[in-house]
C-alpha cells in the first residue's frame, strides 16, 4: 500500500528553495479541485483551486475577476455628480457604504458641511443596510453546512427591510439616496412606527436562528474550533471588523474613529474570544442585535425637522481642488474606504476602493485554507464574509 | 501629528506634510527611503494597519505616485506616504515581507498599472484580467472607447444618443440639436 498519509503533516508536501510547495500533479498524490464559480458554498462569483492530499487541503489560491467591471476606471470618465450612481453597483449586498464614503470624500475635499439632519439619515441607512448584509451572511454560513430553512428565514426579514429603503429611498437594492451634500429626502410619515414593527420582527427571528442554528449539535460540531484566525494574523493581513472582533479586538471604526452622529450613540463593539467560525457567526448575529438597537436610538433622538442638503454648486460644471483624502467606515465585513484624488478637474483623477474582503478573501484566506478537509472550505469561505465585487472593483 | 512629522524629518529626508484633517496626514517620501521609513512607523510608532497600496498615474508629469495608507488605531490617525516613481521605469521594491497582504495590492498593481514589484509572490499570476494585451488598462493613457470599439463587434441594428444632444431635444423640443 502506498504511504500517501505519513503522520506528520508538517513534512507534507514539502518545500522548494523558493519557499513554494512542491507539488507533483503526476505522483497520484495530489488533486486539482476548483471550488467555483458556480459553486453553493462558494461567496460570490469567486473561486479556489484547490490542491488536495486525500481530503485536506494543501494549498488554495483565490481567482477573482468574474465581475470586474473597471469601476474605478469609469469613475475617471465621469463628473464628481456622474459618479454617484454608480459606486453603489461595487458592492450589491450592502452598497450604501460606497454611497456615504465617496460622498463624504467629495464633501471634505470640495468644502461642504453636510447638515445634521441628513448625518442621522445617512447613520440610520448604513445599520439597515448592515441587518441586511448580515442576514445574508447568516443565512449562507447556515447554508453552506446544510441548514436551509435559516436562508429562508433570514431572507424574509431581509425583505421587511427591503420594504423600509423601498418606502424611503423608492429602490430596495441600489438605493442612491445619500448622494454628496446630503440626502435625498427626508423621512415618510409613519416611517418610525413601521420600522419599529421590522425591527421587533428581526428581534423575533434572530431568536429563533439562535435556537435552530447556534444550538444545533451538527452546527456546533463542525465550526467551533474550526478555521482559527490567530490574533497575531490582524495586523500582517489587515483584518478588520468581525473577524477581528471574533478574536477578542475590539476593532470597530464606529467606536475608534466615530464618524456622522457615532459618538452620541450609546453602544459597545461586540466581541468574541475563539476567533473560530463559530465565534464569528455569534459575534455578527449579537452585531444585529446592536444595529437593532441603534436604530432606535437613531430614530429616537435624531431632529424631526430641518435641511437634508446642503446647497451645492451647478453639479454639471464643479470642480474640485487638487488634493487626496480617505474616508472609511465599518461596513458589515470590517473597514470599507474611499482614497479620492483630485487635481482641480471637472472629473476625480483616481478612485480606489478599499474593501475588507480584498485582504480577507486573498491572502488571508490562503493562508486559513491550508490543512482545511474539503467538506470544511465552504464554511471557511462564507465565515470570513467576502463579496467578490469589492475585490475587483 | 505635526510632532510625528517632526521625529520622522529628523530620520529621514520627507517632503512637506499635507494635512488633510486632524486625524489624517499625506507626506512625500523618497522611493529609497520607504522601506525604513514604514518599519520606522509600523514598530517604532505604532502605524501597524496597511489600510491600502494604490496608484495614481500622472501622466501629465511622467510620474506614477504610489499610496501607502498606514493606520494607527490607539491614536486614530493615518498617515499616508506618498512615493512617486518614474512612469516609464516603474519598478518599486515590494513590501510583502512587511505586511503579507502587501502581495495582493501588488499584483494588482503590476496587472492594472504596469507597476513592477520584483519578488513580491506570484507577482506575475493574472490578478483579475485575463489574457490581456494592451497597455496596463488604469494608466490614464488607456482609452476604454477606443479599446472597446476595437476589441469588440459592433451589434447591428443598435443606435447611440450623444447624451448632451439627445437631453436638449427632449428638454427644449424644437430647438436646434446643437442649441444654436
Amino acid at each position: 500500500m502506498l504511504d500517501i498519509f505519513p503522520p506528520d503533516r508538517t513534512q507534507y508536501p514539502a518545500k522548494k528553495a523558493d519557499g513554494t510547495l512542491d507539488i507533483d500533479l503526476t505522483s497520484g498524490k495530489y488533486l486539482k479541485l476548483w471550488q467555483g464559480p458556480n459553486h453553493p458554498g462558494i461567496t460570490g462569483n469567486m473561486s479556489v483551486e484547490l490542491t488536495v492530499c486525500g481530503d485536506e487541503v494543501v494549498e488554495g489560491k483565490t481567482h477573482v475577476g468574474y465581475l470586474h467591471r473597471g469601476f474605478e476606471k469609469l469613475m475617471e470618465r465621469r463628473t464628481f455628480i456622474q459618479v454617484f450612481p454608480i459606486v453603489c453597483r461595487v458592492c450589491v449586498p450592502e452598497p450604501d457604504f460606497n454611497e456615504y464614503c465617496y460622498a463624504a470624500c467629495v464633501e471634505e475635499l470640495a468644502g461642504i458641511e453636510v447638515p445634521e439632519m441628513a448625518k442621522w439619515i445617512r447613520a440610520m441607512i448604513l445599520e439597515m443596510g448592515r441587518i441586511n448584509s448580515y442576514m445574508m451572511y447568516l443565512g449562507g454560513q447556515a447554508g453552506a453546512l446544510g441548514q436551509g430553512v435559516i436562508g429562508q428565514w433570514t431572507t424574509y426579514v431581509r425583505d421587511l427591510m427591503l420594504d423600509r429603503f423601498e418606502e424611503l429611498t423608492g429602490a430596495r437594492i441600489y438605493h442612491m439616496f445619500i448622494l454628496p451634500g446630503g440626502v435625498r429626502d427626508t423621512l415618510p410619515d409613519g416611517f418610525a412606527g413601521r420600522m419599529e414593527e421590522t425591527l421587533c420582527e428581526v428581534e423575533k427571528t434572530l431568536k429563533d436562528v439562535y435556537d435552530v442554528m447556534f444550538c444545533n449539535a451538527v452546527f456546533k460540531k463542525r465550526t467551533v474550533g474550526m478555521g482559527v484566525i490567530d490574533p497575531s494574523w490582524l495586523e500582517p493581513y489587515g483584518v478588520t471588523g468581525p473577524n477581528a472582533r471574533a478574536a477578542g479586538v475590539a476593532k470597530d471604526v464606529r467606536k475608534d474613529s466615530p464618524y456622522l452622529i457615532y459618538d452620541q450613540l450609546d453602544f459597545e463593539p461586540v466581541t468574541g474570544q475563539n476567533s473560530d467560525i463559530y465565534t464569528r457567526a455569534d459575534v455578527r448575529r449579537r452585531d444585529v442585535w446592536v444595529s437593532v438597537d441603534l436604530i432606535r436610538q437613531i430614530l429616537a433622538k435624531m431632529p424631526k425637522s430641518g435641511a437634508v442638503m446642503a446647497p451645492l454648486p451647478n453639479v454639471l460644471h464643479w470642480q474640485i481642488p487638487r488634493g487626496e483624502t480617505y474616508v472609511r467606515g465599518e461596513c458589515s465585513r470590517g473597514e470599507y474606504g474611499y482614497y479620492l484624488v483630485t487635481d482641480g478637474s471637472g472629473y476625480p483623477r483616481r478612485i480606489n476602493v478599499r474593501g475588507p474582503s480584498y485582504t480577507h478573501a486573498m491572502a488571508l484566506l490562503e493562508r486559513m485554507i491550508v490543512g482545511c478537509n474539503i467538506s470544511d472550505v465552504a464554511a471557511l469561505m462564507v465565515s470570513l464574509h467576502t463579496y467578490p465585487p469589492e475585490i475587483e472593483r | 501629528m505635526r510632532e510625528l512629522y517632526a521625529r520622522l524629518k529628523a530620520l529621514y529626508p520627507l517632503g512637506e506634510l499635507t494635512e488633510q484633517r486632524k486625524n489624517l496626514a499625506f507626506v512625500t517620501v523618497p522611493a529609497a527611503h520607504l522601506r525604513d521609513t514604514l518599519l520606522h512607523l509600523r514598530d517604532k510608532e505604532g502605524f501597524t494597519h496597511l489600510v491600502l497600496l494604490t496608484a495614481v498615474d500622472w501622466l501629465e508629469e511622467g510620474q506614477f505616485q504610489l499610496t501607502y495608507l498606514l493606520n494607527n488605531r490607539a491614536l486614530a490617525c493615518d498617515l499616508g506616504l506618498r512615493v512617486l516613481i518614474q512612469r516609464d521605469t516603474a519598478t518599486m521594491e515590494s513590501i510583502h515581507d512587511l505586511w503579507p497582504t502587501a502581495a495582493t495590492y501588488q499584483r494588482e498593481l503590476r496587472e492594472m498599472f504596469g507597476i513592477d514589484f520584483p519578488g513580491s509572490p506570484r507577482i506575475e499570476e493574472e490578478f483579475i484580467l485575463e489574457g490581456w494585451n494592451s497597455i496596463p488598462p488604469y494608466r490614464r493613457d488607456f482609452d476604454t472607447l477606443k479599446y472597446a470599439q476595437e476589441a469588440y463587434a459592433e451589434r447591428p441594428g443598435r443606435v447611440t444618443h450623444d447624451p448632451e444632444t439627445h437631453m436638449r431635444l427632449q428638454m427644449y423640443p424644437g430647438q436646434h440639436p446643437a442649441g444654436k
